[in-house]
């Protein structure tokens, strides 16, 4: 039963042959051709049961034409030969109404290492077998008198990127991806997980973790709003991470004085190491960026101190220096951006990090999170589900979700110890961070 | 188009099917960006496709592909059928839609020009102006315009006899100016913040809007919001701009009246809502002053268009009667378990996701003040400006919002202008505090091109129309 089923994605020679077609067929003086397929599948639940369930399969052709200093970008979701065609066309139409200007160099020809991110199972995953993963989660909330909500999901992509200059890379992948919130009468828990091979994804696991959470969640009650140690699971500083790299990370806010950033100085507490690694099969890798540009590590932060950011073509050329593999796709006018981001662990183990707390706040994700100052980190956001009083090295109630607002900056200059253990968090649209939980000085929660 | 759809809806009936509906669209969008002086990049988008909406058994199945041609489409129903027996396995309630639904005729957006007959030249032209202008602010240092151009045509048909044909237009623009120091960075955009405003019609719509007309001033703004003081921590009456009020209307408002929301359909991303159904004809939302409509008919409203993505038409209803809590944005299947019919606001937002219960236009109603009345009223209060951050938990409560600017008010009068203003509070102890509300003539209709919800994750394009309003015993400058 997995022939319909099947993630159905063109074959390479088919892909490539398409690809060199459309870029011999280019009178431009340079060219560039990204083709993007997917076939992914979405399995949704609510109250114990199925609601939505949902498969697409598409694909993206998007072209990159210089010609006379001239830019032009055109993508349509066909790989056919007329499409091929129509885009092109559209493409050097819009380059040819333009004045001429600053182009982004195209990258030459350079090797990017080959890295095994595919799974069968998981680009072969039937609705079968994710009903039945999502059943097992339903019925054992159900059987704690609980309700399960979530979304389970399989992905199986492709990307191509070739140019005039020789560029040309191929990468596929898979990703399956899970998150639960299970609700009970006065309260609610959260787990989610991501994977390549959907076969390490375990609902029983999961369900254990997701329903002892809501379990211990219920019926909380508040505590004062103010300045708490804490406890983050790794859910809330994956997050945190994703908005240091969105304010900061990328060579395009420091050049634009918009980041937080100040090479050389120290700007964290000394246990911090945060890097982004593109190759690193631990988190979701993918060898090359959408310049066609091979990915390096980047040192982010290093003892505290900021020592690197991730540059694309354009800042490269304007810093003066190679591109490390962080752009994005064209037209980009948001810069780089560090999309496999690392923090180092600690020796600690998690279940260990409040015991040394007196009085502080245990957080397991936070919730609508929105920057408020850039250039000093600060964001706002609320917990939810999974939020408990830590009291005398022991988490003992749950306490009512609470809006914090907070530099990251001046939380992480607190860092008092962090989990030996890491966790692989998705991010919601695109990359992945693999994280420690941390304990932390001082959080500042304002209602 | 029409035979592809029959062919799908022939498919699943074959299928098994008791229930289906099929939607082929054609998306379109151009968007232009102008950074520092130059074109920074103009980019031209198409998308087509088929996506197939199947009931078996009571439960749902959808499948989409990018290739419109019957054998795939063939593969299509097959998936989406598939899919719904699966979904049955693990059922706890049947879908029941409610009365059928058999609209049939065609939309198209008005609009006096064709955006995408505009010449590209008096678009970049337009921008660069505008950027020119703000560039002479000494200080700025960062300076930012778009465009954006969108045409949908979408056919929609069911297998309860509904075929309908749409083609809707979007055109919108923004410019954006920030000014730094070493350890700040102040922004001001025009009309409204997060790249653009943006609503339903041709190039005029754009035009309108005149860019290079308000550019100076957004240029002198945040090079001025560089050296104002931080906005003062404690308690009062708060004054929010038309666009503040919109944004508020959006997500303390638009989203808690979601109806799957309140079923937990969105619980483990979005949240769910305080307004349960046990609320409904209950809930003194806001005071007397607050009125609260989904208005799908509202000229050019991002939220405007013929029949919603079930085949219900466009319609007003209202979700909050002078203060009162009195109904849902729903779907055909929500509206039914509370016995009602769908008030359509079912949108995808495009071929390949199925549709959910997004806001059209929802609308707070004018009343009868002004934005100067309100400010010589106010002994000690703030005016705010621009959304700069927005943040609500997930049951709609509690929010948080920054503004990119403020003023201070003292003894009726505009005093001084402050940087980084937020306030926060509790949704009905806000919109119960409001006591004034600004009339028609300051009442506008504001597009949001940036509404999230679902898994997997749709952006709709919704509005909302409002007018500057005043709220007492604010919490204001959470920052000290």
């Amino acid at each position: 039963m997995r022939s319909v089923e099947a993630a159905r994605l063109t074959a390479l020679e088919e892909v490539e042959a398409f690809t060199n077609r459309l870029l011999a067929r280019s009178p431009a003086e340079q060219t560039e051709v990204m083709v993007t397929e997917w076939d992914s599948a979405l399995t949704r639940f609510a109250n114990n049961g199925i609601h939505q369930n949902v498969a697409e399969r598409n694909v993206s052709v998007r072209v990159r034409i210089v010609k006379d200093a001239r830019t032009g970008v055109a993508s349509l979701n066909q790989m056919s030969e007329e499409g091929a065609k129509d885009v092109l066309d559209r493409a050097l139409s819009i380059a040819a109404l333009q004045p001429p200007g600053d182009v982004v160099p195209m990258p030459e020809a350079l090797p990017a290492p080959e890295i095994d991110a595919w799974s069968e199972a998981t680009a072969t995953a039937s609705p079968e077998e994710r009903a039945d993963f999502v059943a097992k989660i339903c019925s054992q909330s159900a059987a704690s008198g609980l309700k399960a909500f979530g979304a389970y999901s399989t992905t199986a992509a492709q990307v191509i990127i070739a140019n005039s200059l020789g560029a040309n890379h191929h990468h596929r992948s898979t990703h399956a991806t899970l998150n639960s919130v299970v609700m009970g009468e006065a309260g609610a828990g959260y787990a989610d997980r991501s994977a390549i091979d959907v076969s390490e994804l375990d609902p029983a696991e999961v369900a254990a973790e997701v329903i002892d959470k809501a379990d211990r969640n219920q019926n909380a009650r508040p505590v004062e709003p103010g300045v708490y140690e804490v406890v983050l699971e790794e859910y809330a500083v994956a997050e945190m991470l994703e908005f240091l790299s969105f304010m900061g990370f990328g060579a395009l806010a420091a050049q634009e004085e918009r980041s937080f950033m100040r090479l050389g100085e120290r700007i964290t507490g000394e246990p911090i190491a945060i890097w982004d690694d593109g190759l690193d099969r631990t988190g979701l890798p993918a060898p090359f960026d959408f310049e066609g540009v091979p990915k390096q590590r980047v040192d982010l932060i290093r003892n505290g101190v900021a020592t690197g950011l991730v540059y694309d073509q354009l800042t490269g050329k304007r810093a003066g220096r190679p591109s490390t593999g962080h752009g994005l796709p064209a037209p980009n006018t948001d810069g780089p951006f560090a999309v496999n981001l690392f923090m180092a662990p600690g020796t600690v183990p998690k279940a260990e990090l409040a015991s040394g707390i007196k009085r502080g706040i245990w957080i397991t994700r936070f919730w609508y999170v929105r920057v408020v100052q850039p250039k000093a980190s600060v964001i706002t956001g609320m917990t939810r589900e999974g939020t408990f009083l830590i009291e005398n090295g022991a988490v003992t109630r749950p306490v009512k979700d609470l809006r914090f607002t907070q530099s990251i900056l001046k939380a992480l200059d607190g860092t008092q110890a962090l989990s030996s253990s890491t966790k692989l968090q998705a991010s919601e649209y695109f990359g992945a961070a693999r994280v420690p939980a941390l304990h932390l000085k001082e959080f500042t929660f304002t209602s | 188009m029409k035979d592809l759809a029959e062919t799908a809806l022939n498919a699943a009936q074959v299928k098994g099917a008791d229930y289906a509906d099929v939607r082929i669209s054609h998306h379109v969008q151009q968007n232009l960006n102008v950074k520092n002086g130059a074109l920074a990049s103009v980019s031209d988008d198409a998308s087509e496709g088929l996506g197939v909406r199947v009931l078996v058994d009571g439960a749902w199945g959808f499948a989409g592909s990018a290739r419109l041609n019957r054998a795939e489409i063939e593969l299509v129903v097959d998936r989406a059928v598939r899919i719904a027996r699966a979904s049955a396995r693990v059922l706890t309630t049947r879908v029941n839609l409610g009365s059928p639904v058999t609209s049939r005729g065609s939309y198209t957006t008005p609009f006096e020009r064709d955006p995408f007959q505009v010449p590209l030249a008096e678009k970049v032209d337009l921008l660069l102006r505008a950027d020119a202008a703000m560039g002479e602010a000494n200080g700025v240092t960062v300076r930012e315009g778009s465009m954006e151009f969108i045409r949908e045509t979408k056919l929609f048909a069911s297998t309860e006899g509904a075929l309908t044909e749409q083609t809707l237009y979007e055109s919108g623009a923004g410019i954006e100016a920030a000014a730094t120091s070493p350890d700040d960075v102040q922004s001001r955009s025009y009309p409204n913040s997060f790249g653009r405003h943006q609503g339903a019609g041709g190039f005029e719509y754009v035009a309108a809007l005149e860019l290079d007309r308000h550019a100076a001033r957004i240029g002198d703004e945040a090079v001025a919001l560089l050296r104002a003081p931080q906005c003062p921590s404690g308690v009062k009456t708060l004054i929010l701009d038309a666009s503040q009020t919109a944004l508020q209307v959006h997500e303390s408002c638009g989203h808690p009246t979601e109806l799957d929301r309140v079923f937990g359909m969105e619980a483990a991303y979005a949240g769910t809502s305080f307004m349960t159904p046990d609320k409904l004809n209950h809930l003194r939302y806001g005071s007397s002053l607050v009125t609260i409509t989904a208005d799908a008919l509202t000229p050019t409203g991002l939220g405007t268009f013929g029949w919603d993505d079930e085949g219900v038409p466009a319609q007003k209803s209202f979700l909050i009667d002078k203060g009162l809590f009195v109904g849902y944005l729903t779907s055909r299947e929500t509206a039914s378990v509370l016995g009602e019919k769908s008030n359509g606001t079912m949108r995808a937002d495009g071929w390949n996701r199925i549709p959910l219960i997004r806001m059209t236009n929802v609308n707070l109603q004018p009343g009868d003040s002004s934005l100067e009345q309100m400010i010589s009223e106010v002994k000690d209060g703030i005016y705010m400006e621009t959304n700069r951050s927005w943040s609500i938990d997930d049951k709609r409560l509690n929010f948080q919002f920054g503004t990119q600017l403020a003023y201070e008010i003292v003894d009726g009068k505009r005093g001084r202008m402050l940087k980084n203003a937020t306030y926060a509070g509790i949704t009905p102890e806000f919109w119960n505090s409001c006591d004034a509300v600004a009339g028609s003539s300051e009442w506008k209709v504001w597009g949001l091109a940036n509404c999230g919800k679902g898994q997997p994750p749709q952006v709709a394009h919704v509005a909302h129309g409002a007018a500057p309003a005043r709220f007492q015993r604010v919490k204001v400058g959470i920052l000290k």
